[in-house]
């Protein structure tokens, strides 16, 4: 795309506002008390919810960072969309959806702490997993709003950080003007726009480059231009795996696949989603279209990344990570850019601007109740004003999460993404697994196990984890060293690796040890 | 295998079709199945979809 064309773009802009603007009151006459809530609720179309529930799921972040990231790593990263599939859809809403559901209403839970703290019958459970949700979460509200801001950079040809400070300024307007509860329907057509979006890119990438199979043969046959440094630790080709046990391998297995793949079984924003659904017959439905839209927009996000090094090399003569000068954030920006119509760089980048709001308001809803509901009410109950501390609460979110996006390094969005959901992970899932399926879990059992496995996450990314803890320098202060244990693989084993496995033998251990005494 | 050159991308490349499938075929079999019948199941979602709006409305 050359010069930005500000008619097209504003026409497109001004389309998109006003549909947002008509569904936006559509949504507001149909929910006006609980009661019409329930009536309409039993008329939302189950493509509308299913959609919704992929808008939130799917934002910036899986697309630009993780496309980028296919750039470099290549089509290894289809595993983690079949991880996406299997768990973040079908064991998501049936096995831990269905259940979540039931127990939230029983219980008279509302957000994910409080389905932990009830579920135990511990308010320490509750307000500490609202206290590391809420210190946690910046950082993937930030990589969310870099991804945002990266597409901006290259679209709009504008400064990195004019772009974040334009998309932060948006943001903050949307949530603070009561956008937080991303109504159902503009989240749906948000998604629609990102789903259509993603097809056409799939379909124009693959006819520029002569077909399926033809695009693959490219890619496979640009093996020898993986670089020096790259195939030396086990990269061995766009179309290939890593080399088993290698450095690359275990970055790639571990932490992004892995990492990812399982993280988003216990993502408190996501599992809350769980609750506000009607009935199962509206998760049995969102397995069908959720399924579709996720393997469509993390799939195409991950196929196209590695094939723009095909395109690259065509128009460019060089690879991906090249082309967009070292920062694997903007491959995807660029590849759109250079590739794409006009009209259609305009209109994915409305799309993807939606999917990074409704995902960062659902971050900060999640924030604010953490902070306020979760934590400030349970730790100091006759305290201070629970409503002014979640507004509060949600203003400070907004700002770490964009002083985060200033400062992070580039090529920052997969890592703090997978860093987020490794600390979920390891944080909560054994626990969430054992509230809504082992009678026999205690309430110290699962007390220890989201403190073990909390510590041992941070433990992991300070002193283990090679990646952070050589960047953050802790590890170096006390140690003198840039990471505990030198020898391979350990610098390259994802905490989550580590950290998830101690929190479920620490549930499991607490648990049976405490078992008589509760 | 269809371009690629491990055939473990090629598996999983038509793994993520089959699971799409695997969603499609779920769906359409409990696609009405699970809908709130019993009036216990009713009173107990729309009890929480009061809380819920009160929740919401502090924000």
């Amino acid at each position: 795309m050359e010069k930005t064309n500000i008619m097209l773009l504003s026409v497109i802009i001004i389309t998109y506002l006003l549909a947002i603007g008509y569904l936006g009151f559509l949504g507001f006459k149909k929910t006006k008390d609980a009661k019409d809530y329930m009536v309409a609720g039993g008329e939302i179309h189950p493509f509308v919810m299913a959609i919704s529930y992929g808008a939130t799921f799917i934002s910036t972040s899986a697309i630009v960072g993780f496309g980028g990231v296919a750039g470099i790593f290549g089509m290894g990263l289809l595993w983690l969309t079949l991880c996406n599939v299997v768990f973040g859809i079908f064991i998501a809403f049936v096995v831990f959806g269905k259940r979540t559901r039931k127990l939230g209403h029983q219980l008279s839970a509302h957000t994910f702490p409080e389905l932990l703290g009830k579920r135990f019958n511990s308010n320490f459970i509750q307000g500490a997993s609202g206290l590391i949700i809420f210190t946690a979460m910046p950082l993937y509200a930030s990589v969310v709003l870099i991804g945002a801001a990266r597409f901006l950079e290259s679209t709009l040809q504008i400064d990195y950080n004019t772009a974040l400070l334009v998309f932060s300024l948006i943001i903050a307007a949307y949530v603070l003007a009561g956008g937080l509860r991303g109504v159902m329907y503009t989240d749906a057509l948000q998604g629609t726009i990102m789903f259509v979006g993603m097809i056409v890119l799939l379909v124009i990438t693959y006819s520029k480059l002569g077909g399926i199979s033809a695009a693959h043969e490219k890619l496979t046959a640009l093996a020898h231009l993986v670089p020096g440094k790259l195939q030396s630790i086990g990269h061995a080709g766009w179309t290939a795996m890593p080399e088993t046990g290698s450095k690359w391998w275990w970055t790639l297995v571990s932490t992004i696949i892995l990492g990812v793949g399982i993280g988003v079984l216990a993502q408190p924003q996501l599992a809350v989603r769980f609750m506000t659904v009607k009935s199962n017959r509206e998760l049995n439905r969102a397995v069908l279209i959720g399924g579709i839209f996720i393997v469509v927009s993390t799939g195409v996000a991950f196929i196209v990344g590695s094939l723009s090094n095909v395109y690259f090399h065509e128009t460019a003569g060089k690879i991906a990570i090249a082309a967009a000068k070292g920062n694997h954030d903007l491959i995807i920006p660029q590849y759109i850019n250079e590739a794409m119509p006009t009209w259609f760089v305009y209109l994915f980048m409305i799309g993807l601007l939606s999917a990074g709001m409704s995902t960062l308001s659902s971050q900060f809803h999640a924030m604010g109740t953490s902070v306020g509901h979760d934590f400030f009410k349970k730790f100091f109950p006759n305290k201070g004003n629970t409503v002014l501390i979640t507004k509060v609460g949600i203003v400070i979110a907004i700002i770490i999460s964009i002083i985060l996006g200033y400062q992070l390094p580039i090529g920052i969005i997969a890592r703090g993404t997978a860093i987020f959901f490794g600390i979920c992970a390891a944080t909560f899932l054994p626990v969430y697994v054992a509230a809504l399926y082992w009678k026999g879990a205690t309430k110290t059992g699962a007390t220890a196990s989201i403190i073990a496995g909390f510590i041992a996450s941070l433990f992991s990314l300070l002193f283990l984890h090679a990646k952070e803890s050589a960047a953050i320098g802790l590890c170096e202060m006390i140690f003198g060293k840039k990471m505990l244990i030198e020898a391979h693989p350990w610098p390259v084993v994802d905490p989550i690796l580590i950290a998830l496995p101690i929190s479920a033998i620490v549930l499991i251990v607490v648990s049976l040890a405490t078992k008589n005494a509760e | 295998m269809l371009g690629f050159e491990d055939t473990s991308i090629a598996f999983v490349y038509i793994a993520n079709i089959v699971a799409v499938t695997v969603c499609v075929i779920y769906g359409i079999i409990n696609w009405n199945k699970g809908a709130d019948t019993e009036a216990e199941e009713i009173a107990e979602e729309l009890q929480w979809e009061k809380e819920e709006a009160e929740l919401d409305k502090d924000l």
